[in-house]
Order: structure tokens, then sequence, then C-alpha cells
């Protein structure tokens, strides 16, 4: 009974996330002074000295099409969802004409997936060993060491740490590339060490500080679990220090963590959209990036809403994973 | 202050610096610390220029004053109203609880997971870098109420089970005076030790949003600064003093709201413990 009621409350979330996410994309633009459409068209005709007027005319159609200006305020709010969640169509890119953007995004969000998944996990893991420890070893001098760096390391915003390593690592001591190139095709050698090389930097700038981010809390869980009575229990029964670390006191403070990576999706995904900008991974960072340079609307609105979707999505099947890992949810 | 640990002490230490350096130090200098060509470009740090000056021709030390203290409005604006209304949403759900409380929860917990960068990147392409800071600050009080709902909630579910609670309730006091006088005194500390962090997250979101070029661009803040700084090539031609002086300021700042934080914490668990 409860796994349902868990699973029901987790849907509705998602549902309402995924519809608070997108309305809010749908009015932004709607509460602004200018008008976007004749804003953008502006700027169009600025930019090329001549432009048929019969093709502005088209221009205009296609724009107000893909940001839904037909018809009432509610047909272009049930239009907008219904273009973006069954038809996924958000017309063709206006900076690369005509492939549509639909496509452009679903070849860039294998790279940014490539790279959120890696660090996440690595971080977390990583983050979760070094919290634990820290945690039940408190008075130990390295766990105060460890959790020092780890509380240098954590406040301090991707963007910051991605500026220091491309200054260190690619102008003081040039090692890596100064942004993300990727050379070669398939699986071959040389392709495989430009993706190393060029995936790196970026990664690790999201690493360091998630790694700081999970010792923290995983510290915090675990030195609170070490004084629960059943640890104590446990070391009167004789059991080893390390059992008790991983059989006691490693499932419980995981399990928040489980939770708490769930919820931070979202910011780690903000994270990433800069770090990717600033390293100009391939990714939709960069293509939302590219999408602002060059002012084309449908990219940004395509790019924005799937992201939405796309850590809603995420934090769901994290969420989802969650009672399969925790057998009080399961078995009551 | 004499109980106050190393980390709350050296937090406060930090960051008196940096707000006498952007709230006390901006009052003795004439000029518009923003304005282009006001001095020769690209000089190197020099006893006239503490930190050189810009490719744009700004005293960079003066610019970095107005810039932190740009950005410790935008943080502190955000913070405060964030956490105030966080914390009335948290506590009026966890008190109340049933339909109110399941309701708060749904939002709070879709408005922690919605992406927010994305959102204000689209806010920012349509206002072409040149939305106001208070427009920026009201979309991240958006975004920013729903983690100390979380929290007071959760801390109000087990004070609502108090006997001084039931006393209240039971003279006929309101919930909403309740919350105010009987709650709130207890959730005072976390929500001080949360508006901390608030600061945190709304300086990093909006110099996030700045560094690409998204914020105000004409304004001042720690992320336009690095904008300007990217934007004219200052780490490619060995500027360092211009591009370097805003980040360490951010990661240094950070630090310091983030000691302020935990060791507050730290101090007021101490202060329970009496």
């Amino acid at each position: 009974m409860d796994f349902y009621k868990f699973l029901l409350s987790r849907i509705l979330t998602f549902v309402l996330v995924v519809f608070i996410g997108i309305t809010a994309v749908f009015f932004v633009p709607r509460f602004l002074p200018s008008d976007p459409v004749e804003a953008m068209i502006g700027q169009l005709t600025s930019k090329s000295a001549f432009m048929d007027p019969k093709a502005i005319e088209t221009m205009r159609t296609t724009l107000n099409e893909s940001f839904g200006l037909q018809g009432s305020l509610l047909q272009q709010y049930f239009g907008f969802f219904k273009r973006v969640l069954i038809t996924h169509d958000f017309g063709p890119s206006l900076a690369n004409y005509p492939a549509p953007v639909g496509e452009l995004i679903g070849r860039a969000l294998p790279w940014t997936m490539g790279l959120l998944l890696t660090s996440t996990i690595i971080s977390w893991a990583i983050g979760n060993v070094v919290g634990l420890l820290a945690g039940f070893r408190k008075e130990k001098a390295y766990s105060k060491l460890l959790e020092a760096i780890s509380i240098a390391l954590y406040p301090i915003p991707y963007y910051i740490f991605a500026l220091v390593l491309i200054m260190v690592f690619a102008y003081i001591v040039p090692i890596f590339p100064l942004s993300s190139t990727f050379q070669g095709d398939g699986f071959t050698w040389e392709r495989i060490k430009s993706l190393v090389v060029g995936s790196t930097l970026p990664a690790l700038s999201m690493i360091l500080v998630g790694t700081g981010w999970w010792v923290i809390s995983m510290k915090t869980l675990s030195a609170g679990i070490a004084e629960e009575d059943y640890v104590h229990f446990a070391r009167l029964k004789g059991l080893k220090e390390r059992k008790i670390m991983s059989r006691y006191v490693l499932p419980n403070a995981a399990l928040p963590q489980v939770t708490m990576l769930a919820l931070q999706l979202g910011t780690i995904f903000n994270g990433a959209l800069v770090t990717e900008i600033l390293f100009g991974y391939p990714g939709v960072g960069t293509l939302i990036y590219t999408g602002i340079l060059q002012a084309d609307y449908n990219l940004i609105m395509g790019t924005i809403t799937i992201s939405i979707l796309a850590v809603a999505g995420a934090t769901f099947v994290v969420d989802f994973l969650y009672p399969f890992l925790d057998p009080r949810v399961r078995y009551k | 202050m004499k109980n106050w640990n190393v980390r709350l002490k050296a937090g406060v230490a930090i960051l008196a610096v940096f707000l006498i350096l952007g709230f006390v130090f901006p009052l003795f200098h004439p000029g518009n610390p923003i304005d282009w060509s006001a001095y020769p470009k690209n000089l190197k740090p020099s006893a006239a220029h503490w930190f050189g000056t810009t490719n744009l021709g700004q005293d960079t030390f003066w610019l970095l004053a107005k810039s932190i203290q740009n950005s410790f409005i935008i943080g502190i604006l955000v913070a405060f109203f964030a956490t105030v209304i966080g914390a009335l949403l948290g506590l009026l759900a966890g008190f109340k609880g049933g339909f109110v409380d399941r309701l708060i929860t749904l939002f709070t917990d879709s408005f922690i997971v919605i992406p927010s960068l994305p959102i204000l990147i689209l806010l920012g392409t349509l206002l072409k870098g040149r939305a106001s800071l208070l427009y920026i600050a009201l979309i991240l009080i958006v975004f920013n109420w729903p983690w100390p709902a979380r929290q007071l909630r959760a801390m109000a579910l087990s004070l609502r089970e108090r006997d001084f609670i039931h006393t209240a309730l039971f003279s006929g006091m309101s919930t909403f005076s309740i919350i105010v006088k009987e709650i709130f005194p207890f959730v005072a500390g976390w929500s001080l030790a949360n508006f901390v962090n608030t600061i945190l997250v709304a300086i990093g979101s909006e110099s996030g949003l700045a560094v690409i070029g998204m914020s105000s661009n004409e304004k001042a803040t720690l992320g336009t600064m690095i904008y300007w700084a990217n934007q004219h090539q200052a780490m490619l031609a060995g500027r360092w003093w211009w591009i370097g002086s805003p980040v360490i300021a951010i990661a240094l700042i950070f630090i310091a709201l983030f000691l302020t934080m935990t060791g507050y914490q730290q101090y007021s668990a101490l202060r329970r413990g009496k």
C-alpha cells in the first residue's frame, strides 16, 4: 500500500514539474514589454540589407507558429503543450536552416547525458565513501582534512571552477585544450583519445564541486547514525568496525543521499549548462548558447523545454528506484 | 562573541572585509566605476590603480567594489524574501497538515526539481541582457523559497506535538499567530542559516547567468565583470587582474558565507545544549 502511495506522489510531482516548467516557458515571453517576434524580425532585417516583404511575412507566420501565438491565449496554451509533449515539434532551427531543432537537440543530448552521468556518478560515489569515512571516524586527523577540503570546494560554483581549471591547465600549464573539440568518427583510437582529452576538464570541474557537496552531507548523516543505539549494540556484540561501517552505517546514510540526488539533479544540470558553455562542449548547454548568440528562438525554446523534461524525467527515475533500494518502503 | 567557533569567526571576518569593500569603499569614489575610458586601458596593478585597469578603461578595483555591492544586494534581497516566504509556507504546511500540507509539499517538491537556469536564460535572451537586477531577483525568489519550506515543514511536524503548542491551540490562538509567536523563535536559528545560504545561492545563480551574458550586462556585478573580461579575452591577453579579481572574490565570498552558515549552526546547536 505504502509503495503505491509513494509511487503516486512521485508521479504527481513529475506531472506537476512538467506542467509548471512548461507553463513558465510559455508565459515568460508573454509577460515581457516587447513582442519577441517583432524584435526578432527587426534584428533579422537589420542584419541583411534587403529582405523581400513577402519573406518577412512568411517569417512572421512561422515565428508566430513556433511561439504558438495564434488563436486565443487558451488555445495557444494547449497548443504549446501538444507541441512539446506529443509532437516534439519545435520547428526548423533559424541559425542552421533548415535542420529541425529536434534533430540538433537529439545530437547534443547524448553529450550532455554522458558528461552529467559520468560526473554525477563519480562524484556521488567518491563523496559518499569519503563522507562515510569522515563521519564515522570524525576524530581522526584525515577526516578533518578531508572535510576542510570539501568545505573549500563545495561552495564555489561550477563555472568559477571551470574558469580556474581553464586558467591553470589550458594557459599556465597547457596540458588540455582550451575548448572541447572532438575528432574522428566511430570507435577509433584517435576518437577515444580526443573524447578523453576534451571531456576531462569539464568533467573534472563538475566532479570536484559535486564531490565536496556529497562529502559534507554524507559526513553529517553518518556521524549522526554512528551515535544510534543499534550501532552501539553492534559494537558491544563485538562486530568489527569495518563491518559496522559498511553494514550498519553505510546503508542507512546512503538512502537519504539517493533522495538528495533526486533533489539536486536540477542544480547539477544548471551547473552543467554553464560548464558546457565555458568549455564549448558540444552538449545542450552550448546549443542553448548558440541559440542565444544567433537569436535562434526556435532553438532556445526547444532546448529549454527539453531540458526541463529531461531533468524532470531523470529525477523521476531516481525517485522511482528508491523503493527498490529501501526495504522499508517496499515491504510495508 | 566569546563562544564563537573558528568557522563562524573566520566566515564573519572574511564577510566583513567584503561588505566593507562593497558598501563603504564606493562612498569614497566620486565617479561611476562602470564608465568606459575613464582611465588609460590595460594598466598593470600600481599604486594609483591597485588592481590595474580594464580593456574598457575602468579601474578594476572600484569596478570590483561596485560589483560586490550589487551582487550582495541581489543576494540579500533574494535571501530575505525567499526565506520568509518559504518559512511561512513550510510552517503552515507542517502545522496545518491534511490537504494544505499535501498541496504545499507537492509544489515545494516540484519547484525544487525544475532547473531554474534554463528559464532564467530564456528571460535573459528575450530581454537581451538588459534585464533589471530587480527582475532577476524576483525570478530567483520564485525558485529559492522551496528549500526553507521543505526544511521548516519537517521542523513544524515535530514541533506541533509539543505541549506548549497544544496549550496555545486550546487557548484559542489563531494558526498564524501560533506560527509567528510560538514556533518562529524555535526555527529562527535555522532560518538565519538558510538566509546566509540563500545569499550564496542567489549570488551564484545571478553570476552564472551573467557569465554567459544573460543578466544585466550594463550593471556591475561579479558575474558581469567576468563576462566582460571573457568578452575581451582577458585571459588570453594575460590581464589576470581583470578576470582574476572577480573569480577570487566570488570564491572567497562563497567560502566565507558557507563557513558563517555552518559555524552558526554549530554555535546555535551548542547554545541549545546549555
